[in-house]
Parts: C-alpha cells; sequence; structure tokens
C-alpha cells in the first residue's frame, strides 16, 4: 500500500487503487482470474483452441461425445445468447426456439423425411439466414416490450414451436410436416464437397473451427461501432437514442445475430446426433444455456466459454449413467462448501464442518446401540466415500418412506432455523447440515434424475452467491 | 448575425399532458454561435423543450425548424444525427461502459461501417475505429485533468458527480453537434467546480464551435455566460434579453418570488 497522500479534489482513491486491489487476490485463483482478465484476447483463444485441439487424441469416443462436442455446442449456443442478452441486453426466452429451428430445418434438409439431400455448405447458410429472419420476425413483433413483457412473449414463442412440431399436421406425408413426437430420424452427416463427417474426431474438429471462428467474429463485433451501440442501449435506451444510436434497428440486429448462430448450432446438433425431437428444446435446455452465460459473466467471450466448460463437466459428471460416486461426491462438497460460506468467519465454518461429522458419527453409534434395525440399511453401492458414510449416516433397513419424512423434517428444520437469533442458528445449524446427508442417502441418491437438477440449483446458488457477477462478468453498478 | 438565418427556430411549439400545458406557443430563436439560456422556476417547462427538440417528445403543434428544415416528428437518433445533442438533467451515462466508451459510443450517427466489414476487420471499419478513439480522447481532453489518461478505461459508475455531468457533456459532444443542450450541467457542483463550468461553456463556444443553449438555476453561471435569456414559466415565454433585462423584468421577479416582491 501506498503511503496516504494530502486528499486532492476530483481523484477517487478508492477508484485509483482498482488495480492495487485486483492484484490483492493471491494464490493460484488469483493468478488465473488476473491471467483471464488481461491476457491479450489472442493468447486466451490460441490457449483455449490449442487445449481444445488436444482432446480427441486423449479422450475415448464417448468422452469425446459427451465432454468435447457437447461442451463445444453449448458454447456455441450460449455464445448467440450472449449476444441477445448479454450486449443488447434483451431478455429473450424464446432463444432455445432457434436452436430448435435450426436443428429442425437441417433435418429435414438433409435426411428421407422429404428424399431430400442437401450438401451442407448449401443448408447451413440457408437455415441462418431463415433462423435469423424468424428472429427479426420475433423482433419486430416484440421491439416495444420492455424487460418482463419481452420475456414472456419470447417464452411463449419458445413454447409454441414445440407444441408445433409435436402437433404440425400429423397426416401430411405419412410422417406429418415435422414427424410429431418422433421427430426427425436418420439425418445425414454433414457433407462438404461430397466428403461425410462421420466420425466424432472429425465432427469434434469441424466444430472446434466453427466454435473460433464465431468467437473471433463476435469479439471483433463487440469492439466495433455495434458491440458499443449495444451496451450503450442494453445501459440505457433513452441515452442511446439520445446520442444518435437507432435503439429498435440495433434490438433487431442482436435478435437476428443471436438467431442465427442458434440456427448454426441447431444444423450441427442434428448432423451430430442424426435425430432431433421436440423433447430437445424445451425449458431444460433453455435453462442450462441461461445457466452457462449467466454463470459465465454476462457479455463476456471468455465467460461463456468457461460457463460452458463448467457446467457441461458437472452435468456429464451428474449424469444418470455415471456411477453416483461422482454425485455424492459432488453432494458432500457442496454441503462443505455451504457450511462454510454460511459463516463469515473461516475457522466458525471449520469447526462446524468438523462438528457435523462427529455429529453424525455419535448419532450413528448411538441408534445402532439403542436400535440396531434403524440403522440396518445398506449404503446405496458406489464410490469413495460409500464405506464412510454407511457408518456415519443413519440408514433404516427399508428407508424409503423413511428418507421421504426426513425431507419434510428438513424442510421444516431449515425454515426453523431462518428464525433463529444469533448463536442458536449456528448450533442448529449441525444437526440440518445432518438432516440434509440423511435425506441425500436415503431418498435422493437414489434418483439421479432429480438429485442432478438439485446439485446443478444449490452449485448456481453456492457460485452466484460468492460471484454474483459470474465467472468472469465485470460487477455491475446501477447507481444514479 | 440578423441577416442569416437561425440555426433553431421554435416556432408556435405546443405540448401538453393530458389537461397540462407544459409548452404553449413557444417561440425561441438560436442564433449560430450564441450561449443561450433558459431559466424559469420549476415546472415551467424547460426540460420538456428540450424533450421535444431532441425528439423524445413529439409537439402537439408548432415547428422545430434547424438549419431551414422542421425536424419535429422525427426519431431521437435522427436528430442528433443532424447535429443536435443534448445532456440529461438526471444523469444518464452508460455507467457500466468505460468512460471512453461513452464518448465513442455517442460517434454511432457519424461512423458508417456495418457489423459484417467490422467482422471481417475491412480497412474502413479500422480506420473509423481509430478516428472515434482519437476524437473521444480529444472531446476528453477539453476537460483538462478532470477526465485525463487513466480515467479513461474506468467504468463510468466509478466517477464522482461532477465529472458524470462533465462526461455527460462530453458524450454528447461525441456526436459531433452543431448545437449543445445543456440541461442543468452545474447542478450539484461546489462553487469552485460551478466557476470552472462557467469557463468550460464559454471554451465549447470558443474553441468546440459549438452553439450552446443551456437550463440552468444557478444565475452566477447564467450571469456568466449567456448572450441572451429566455425565461419560462407555465410553458410560455415571459421573458426575453440579456441577464439584465431578464432579471429585472416584473414578469420574471413574480415567477420566481410571488407577486408581492413585484410590488416592492
Amino acid at each position: 500500500m501506498t503511503e496516504p497522500t494530502e486528499p486532492r479534489v476530483g481523484v477517487d482513491d478508492w477508484v485509483a487503487q482498482h488495480e492495487e486491489r485486483l492484484e490483492e487476490r493471491k494464490g493460484l485463483v488469483g493468478l488465473l482470474g488476473r491471467w483471464l482478465a488481461y491476457a491479450p484476447a489472442p493468447a486466451r483463444l490460441a490457449a483455449f483452441a490449442l487445449f481444445a485441439g488436444t482432446l480427441p487424441f486423449w479422450m475415448d469416443r464417448g468422452d469425446l461425445f459427451a465432454y468435447g462436442i457437447f461442451t463445444l455446442l453449448y458454447i456455441l449456443l450460449g455464445l448467440g445468447l450472449n449476444v441477445v442478452v448479454g450486449y443488447a441486453g434483451l431478455l429473450d426466452l424464446g432463444y432455445v426456439a432457434f436452436f430448435g429451428i435450426g436443428a429442425y430445418s437441417y433435418g429435414l434438409l438433409s435426411s428421407e423425411h422429404y428424399g431430400i439431400h442437401w450438401p451442407a455448405l448449401a443448408s447451413i447458410p440457408l437455415v441462418m439466414l431463415g433462423t435469423a429472419a424468424v428472429g427479426l420476425i420475433l423482433g419486430i413483433t416484440s421491439r416495444r416490450l420492455l424487460g418482463d413483457y419481452l420475456a414472456i412473449v419470447t417464452l411463449f414463442f419458445g413454447q409454441a414451436f414445440v407444441v408445433f412440431v409435436n402437433a404440425a399436421n400429423p397426416t401430411v406425408h405419412g410422417k406429418g410436416l415435422t414427424g410429431g413426437p418422433n421427430g426427425v430420424v436418420d439425418i445425414d452427416p454433414l457433407r462438404f464437397f461430397g466428403y461425410e463427417l462421420t466420425t466424432r474426431t472429425h465432427q469434434y474438429f469441424f466444430l472446434l473451427g466453427t466454435v473460433v471462428v464465431v468467437l473471433t467474429a463476435l469479439h471483433f463485433l463487440s469492439e466495433s461501432r455495434t458491440g458499443r451501440a449495444w451496451r450503450a442501449l442494453r445501459e440505457d435506451p433513452l441515452a442511446a437514442e439520445a446520442m444518435s444510436i437507432p435503439v429498435n434497428r440495433l434490438k433487431l440486429m442482436a435478435f437476428a445475430i443471436g438467431a442465427a448462430i442458434a440456427g448454426l448450432a441447431g444444423c450441427i446438433f442434428a448432423s451430430v446426433l442424426t435425430a432431433v425431437s421436440p423433447g430437445n428444446f424445451g425449458l431444460p435446455i433453455l435453462i442450462t444455456i441461461y445457466a452457462i452465460v449467466i454463470l459465465g459473466g454476462i457479455g463476456s467471450l471468455t465467460g461463456v466459454v468457461l460457463g460452458a466448460i463448467v457446467i457441461n463437466i458437472s452435468f456429464q459428471f451428474l449424469a444418470p449413467e455415471n456411477p453416483q460416486s461422482n454425485a455424492r461426491v459432488l453432494f458432500f462438497a457442496v454441503l462443505a462448501l455451504v457450511l462454510v460460506l454460511a459463516v463469515r468467519q473461516r475457522w466458525l465454518g471449520a469447526a462446524l464442518v468438523g462438528a457435523v461429522i462427529v455429529f453424525g458419527f455419535v448419532t450413528q453409534a448411538i441408534v445402532e446401540a439403542v436400535a440396531p434395525s434403524w440403522s440396518g440399511g445398506n449404503v446405496t453401492e458406489g464410490g469413495r466415500l460409500a464405506d464412510v458414510v454407511q457408518n456415519w449416516v443413519v440408514i433404516p433397513e427399508g428407508h424409503d418412506r423413511f428418507g421421504n419424512f426426513a425431507y419434510v423434517a428438513l424442510v421444516v428444520a431449515i425454515l426453523v432455523l431462518t428464525r433463529l437469533p444469533g448463536w442458536w442458528r449456528t448450533a442448529a445449524l449441525v444437526p440440518t447440515v445432518y438432516l440434509a446427508a440423511i435425506v441425500w442417502e436415503n431418498s435422493f441418491v437414489e434418483q439421479p434424475q432429480v438429485a442432478r437438477w438439485i446439485l446443478f440449483g444449490s452449485l448456481l446458488i453456492g457460485l452466484m452467491t460468492v460471484r454474483p457477477q459470474g465467472l468472469l462478468g465485470t460487477p455491475r453498478v446501477e447507481i444514479v | 448575425m440578423s441577416a442569416k438565418k437561425p440555426l433553431l427556430e421554435l416556432k408556435g411549439l405546443t405540448k401538453s399532458f393530458g389537461g397540462l400545458q407544459v409548452v404553449d406557443h413557444l417561440d425561441v430563436d438560436v442564433n449560430e454561435g450564441e450561449i443561450v439560456s433558459l431559466i424559469g422556476p420549476n415546472g415551467a417547462g424547460k426540460t420538456t423543450v428540450f424533450n421535444l427538440v431532441t425528439g423524445i417528445y413529439e409537439p402537439d403543434s408548432g415547428e422545430i425548424v434547424f438549419e431551414g428544415e422542421n425536424i419535429a416528428g422525427l426519431a431521437p437518433h435522427a436528430i442528433t444525427k443532424r447535429g443536435i445533442a443534448r445532456t440529461f438533467q438526471t444523469l444518464r451515462l452508460f455507467l457500466n461502459m468505460s468512460v471512453k466508451e461513452n464518448v465513442m459510443a455517442a460517434a454511432y450517427g457519424h461512423t458508417n461501417s456495418t457489423a459484417l466489414e467490422a467482422v471481417l476487420r475491412l480497412p474502413r471499419a479500422r480506420r473509423e475505429e481509430r478516428e472515434i478513439a482519437q476524437m473521444a480522447e480529444e472531446k476528453l481532453a477539453f476537460f483538462g485533468d478532470r477526465l485525463k489518461g487513466y480515467r479513461h478505461d474506468q467504468p463510468a459508475y466509478s466517477l464522482s458527480y461532477a465529472n458524470r455531468r462533465r462526461l455527460e457533456i462530453a458524450r454528447a459532444m461525441g456526436t459531433n453537434p452543431r448545437l449543445l443542450l445543456l440541461d442543468e450541467p452545474a447542478a450539484g457542483m461546489n462553487p469552485k467546480e460551478t466557476q470552472e463550468l462557467t469557463e468550460l461553456i464559454g471554451r465549447l463556444r470558443t474553441n468546440g464551435g459549438y452553439t450552446v443553449m443551456v437550463i440552468e438555476h444557478d444565475m452566477h453561471v447564467v450571469e456568466g455566460i449567456s448572450d441572451r435569456v429566455v425565461a419560462l414559466d407555465h410553458g410560455e415565454k415571459i421573458a426575453e434579453g440579456t441577464f439584465e433585462e431578464c432579471c429585472t423584468n416584473d414578469r420574471v421577479i413574480e415567477a420566481y418570488l410571488g407577486l408581492q416582491a413585484t410590488a416592492t
């Protein structure tokens, strides 16, 4: 710290020390954060592309599909949404429909559904133009709506798309206009000049190339007059208009460009999966894309990439096909994190974690001594923690119903907890957290689908509590 | 001066909100190179006049003639592009953008490169980018030490209140206007800063070549800068002339201080 000098009029010391305060963050996290914040964009892009380029050489095909291809698809989708939500500040909840329109259009243009087999060089540009046009139409009809109202109209649009492809003219053409609930199947792989991208590695590299091109294009765009105008209208549309920025035209442009990128992602998605159905384009994927953009930091391209990596990896980690050990480790990690974050002092948080562990072993020992049948249940198999958990968490023999009761008790306990004053609350945290572990082990761990979303949600809540601006977003201020 | 056509002419400008007549058949001329102050008690309709001129409201009747053309009914961005820029009384900066970006964003109207050109880094886009950045630095240099160097890359929200007012002016200058409309530029400034601002507005005309129209409550500022003062009350023009003429005008004193003050 520098020696405080005499106060100078018009000089804000807090601001002047901005850089210094950034430097203060120590350790690996601080180093990584500084590098991500200050490294020039080409270096960041090169680092990403180089690392991503090595993936096919050490991952097996299944992992490359789940971790590589899906992460890249999420990045592409996040980049499109980032234009609409991050740059222009338009809360577009119908975004996933453009992804769907892109995927369906590509599917219908390259399958036996209508017997059309266009090469990708013709169909992808056409589909992108088409989705951009639909984006424009949605933009024109809703350009005067602000905030919540825009969100409602666009959400309706997104849902209407799913209903439409589910039910459109089932009698037409034998299979229906869009294939109904079964969707479009046997879609061709991407084909350029007669060469087909059939292997996962080829698809992955094509996708990586696309992502790098889109990232570069958006980086240049965001540093141009158009990008600045978008950010200006996000900050204050009236002032932007008064500063010679045609707000309506720029909103439409954001809608169209976002939609075109989503359409591109749709084409690749359809070709890689070789089938599309209405279920692919519902609310879960919309929420996921939003989570990526918000987690990464709204308006930051690096943030989108990072957000997509974090979210897709945690998603695949928690996938139902995976052994439950992953979910269990993550659950207890999140629980410990919440405990440490819930109290301000580090030592207290550590003490609480210790207290919960001791509390568990003691409770288990007492239950075992008093009523052995109550702890006779077996822990759900899998993973490193299973053995420890067996001796730590009370699991009765037939624990289905017990788990449900414990869940209700947990909700009540949390409600009570929030009303307790001071130290009582800290003390009550210990049994409540243990109860959460009981609920997890007796009930959720056997329902990976539910567990996955609950963990995903708590992960997001936890991260957003620590960094409301997202991983790489700049903290936004709304003081007038 | 009198032989030339005025830069801005308001002819019978009228605006009402519901039954409330906010601006009532207002006629004001602003000549090239002049500094005109608009004064009047709160609610007199001063800011509404600015909102009408910049196209945020559409007038009920009357004409707004700028450089010989009626601009009433044009969209705000089109009016700004023709050469009228304003600041806001309530400060409407792009808070989460950097100081320099605030000014650069205002250059949208007088740059032409398209999104595609920007993506492909074509020569015109690159040249315009350089020009805008240079222009922004020039405009910010107008404020001397206040908005210099290290402040350029700070977010606008980190600025002090007085600096935000300065940045509002710099941003308006970024649109390359001929006419600057300043809405209470000295509000919230301390006496020293107010003094500085008075000089600045003078320099806006002499060094910047702008014609300036100011709404201001601080009579020291009004006295220091105005070629001409227009006084409004209830949307009507109640006096026009030099600062002294306006200040001694009975109707102006009545509007500010009430009827009894006139009698004494």
